[in-house]
């Protein structure tokens, strides 16, 4: 797994800094350590492995949860509850068709777009700054092109002016 | 020199090509380049095949004159509207190459490559007599996956109010995966690739080849004489020295200049009507792209538009400027001696039909042109891949005249499977084959570009 490796060489690092005393990677999450005075649980991070392990943990998962809230037809948002997962009605759902998705933030790419396709009565689309999502997906966009009403690309890095020139499919 | 180590030449001859290498692939365009890298990515162990990239002109796209390649100077545009169902397929797994084509084409510390692709599609335009063919294409490329649609004349007024639609009965638009690219910048991170893997690349003319031959005879009883080629002599640019390069398999990529290539080889040397006899059918054949400027023309929403009599233009740019050209017929072929170009042909040949299918194009002001090699297929304008079936291990990728470029992935990893497993394995290009010139079996392509 590359993420505990990676927390071992965040590790050492930090503990090859405070040996040689100035040098050593200043890369890791800590802040300028030069002025401000450390808080209790920075302090802990710095010196065990697992208070930093933790931390990393917790902000995955705030993250995560930030994202992808839907909107059935007619109802209002249905979004993850803040362990992550979605309510149970949402089971009942399977027959309505989806009216709004929002994507912001999230890591979807171009195979990920083709589950979104299918959703022919999808009336708003929410993919601000989405990383992955470039010209190649808007591409894809036009499968889309009776319902959607409102599409937002605010913040994707990729999207350059030649994926907006084929967004004229949307009417 | 240490003791065990080969012993070289005692003069440096470092700007020689090696006295030995598995492969040599003459023709260091797009196509050469594709063939290379994935000869070098199909291996079975690194390292296992030595490559040497053979090119006439390194400055390819700069120097007006000399311009050996036909890469740089290409429109760049790809789509699947083809009716050949093999061309549909490699565009397709082009497409898919291009789309991830920094998971393809990564070297660490060196720049990604940025295709700016314009995904905007392309609109072929046919008329009364084509439209029952059209349609044909149109359900066989909907059947390899392309996402095509037919539009009616109504249609096409509603969706592109800039177009005059008279004499136009049907029309097929792609609607994904189907746009322009910079060409440029995909040879670039080809070679740089290639490099990082190993391929030699190097500056010369191919002036000879060492052959041997054997009499053999076929399961019928015929007596055939094949040929293996065993060196090749490699000429350095502007000097007499060459050196010959030990080989065991010869690519033939060399563009609009494969049929000098395979002369050199003795392929057509016999009495014509047969095998021995069949010349390979790819002459260079000049081409012009014009590139002008029309504020009033049509806008963001152009696609590349193919209209029925061979005029195509696509939007370049932001800034209202259009590249075009038209293939002539026969007799209007230019001279393919220099790359001059002749300024009345869009004048007299391209300009009236712009105007009757876009009236908004009465207002353009050509602002530059420019003139490149087709490696044309004077057969049936279709490529040629796949052994030489007297020459046993020359390899030919070439003669696609016009569409080598949007094929090239494919079609590199076609020949690559051909020359290390000995058969198509992703794309069945068995209908590229040499033999359709002696069996007389025609491969036509409905339109080209």
């Amino acid at each position: 797994m590359a993420a505990p490796r990676a927390f071992l060489r965040l590790g050492a690092r930090e503990w090859n800094g405070r040996a040689r005393g100035i040098h050593g990677a200043s890369e890791s999450a800590t802040p300028d350590r030069g002025q401000k005075k450390k808080t209790l649980l920075q302090f802990l991070s710095d010196h065990f492995r697992d208070v930093q392990a933790l931390r990393e943990y917790l902000l995955q998962k705030q993250l995560s949860k930030s994202n992808w809230k839907n909107r059935f037809q007619d109802k209002e948002w249905i979004r993850a509850n803040e362990r992550g997962s979605f309510p149970t009605e949402f089971l009942n759902f399977r027959e309505v068709p989806v009216e709004a998705v929002d994507a912001s933030g999230c890591t979807i790419n171009y195979q990920g777009m083709s589950n979104l396709l299918p959703l022919k009565k999808l009336r708003s689309l929410s993919l601000e700054r989405c990383p992955h999502v470039d010209d190649w997906c808007l591409g894809r966009l036009h499968l889309l092109a009776h319902s959607l009403q409102e599409l937002s690309l605010a913040g994707c890095p990729q999207v350059s002016e030649r994926g907006l020139a084929c967004l004229h499919h949307l009417q | 020199m240490m003791p065990g180590k080969q012993w070289g030449m005692p003069f440096d001859t470092s700007y020689l090509p090696p006295t030995q290498s598995d492969v040599v692939i003459i023709g260091g365009g797009i196509l050469g380049l594709s063939v290379a890298f994935w000869l070098k990515k199909l291996e079975s162990r690194r390292g296992a095949i030595r490559v040497l990239v053979v090119e006439q002109d390194h400055t390819f796209f700069f120097s007006q004159y000399s311009r050996a390649s036909s890469t740089g100077p290409s429109v760049g545009g790809i789509w699947q509207q083809f009716s050949v169902p093999e061309n549909v397929q490699l565009s397709r797994f082009s497409i898919n190459f291009l789309r991830n084509i920094n998971e393809h084409l990564a070297v660490v510390d060196a720049p990604l490559v940025d295709l700016r692709f314009s995904p905007s599609g392309c609109l072929l335009l046919a008329s009364e007599k084509d439209a029952a063919t059209l349609e044909s294409n149109v359900n066989m490329q909907r059947q390899e996956g392309a996402k095509v649609c037919l539009m009616s004349p109504e249609q096409l007024r509603n969706k592109f109010p800039w177009i005059n639609v008279e004499g136009v009965a049907l029309a097929s638009y792609g609607m994904e995966d189907e746009g322009w690219f910079d060409a440029w910048s995909l040879f670039e991170g080809l070679r740089r690739k290639v490099q990082s893997m190993g391929v030699l690349l190097y500056q010369g003319e191919v002036t000879r080849f060492i052959t041997s031959s054997s009499q053999m005879e076929t399961t019928s009883g015929e007596q055939v004489v094949l040929k293996r080629i065993h060196k090749v002599h490699v000429k350095i640019n502007k000097s007499l020295e060459y050196q010959p390069v030990e080989c065991s398999v010869v690519i033939n990529a060399a563009g609009a200049w494969s049929g000098k290539v395979a002369e050199l080889a003795g392929i057509g040397k016999g009495l014509p009507g047969t095998l021995q006899g069949t010349k390979l059918p790819v002459e260079p054949r000049k081409r012009y792209v014009h590139l002008w400027h029309c504020p009033q023309g049509p806008g963001l929403e152009t696609p590349l538009v193919a209209d029925i009599n061979g005029v195509y233009f696509r939007r370049e740019g932001l800034g209202s400027n259009y590249l075009g050209g038209c293939s002539p017929t026969e007799e209007e072929e230019p001279d393919p001696t220099n790359l001059e170009v002749d300024h009345d042909f869009f004048q007299n040949k391209v300009w009236p039909h712009l105007i009757q299918r876009v009236p908004s194009f009465k207002t353009l002001k050509v602002k530059s042109a420019w003139a490149g090699y087709y490696d044309y297929n004077t057969f049936d304008q279709n490529g040629v891949v796949g052994p030489h079936p007297l020459v046993v291990n020359m390899y030919f990728a070439t003669g696609f005249s016009g569409h080598g470029l949007q094929h090239s992935p494919g079609i590199g990893r076609a020949v690559a499977e051909m020359v290390l497993e000995g058969e198509f394995k992703t794309i069945d290009m068995s209908p590229f084959f040499f033999n359709r010139f002696y069996l007389e079996e025609k491969l036509q392509e409905y339109r080209i570009l």
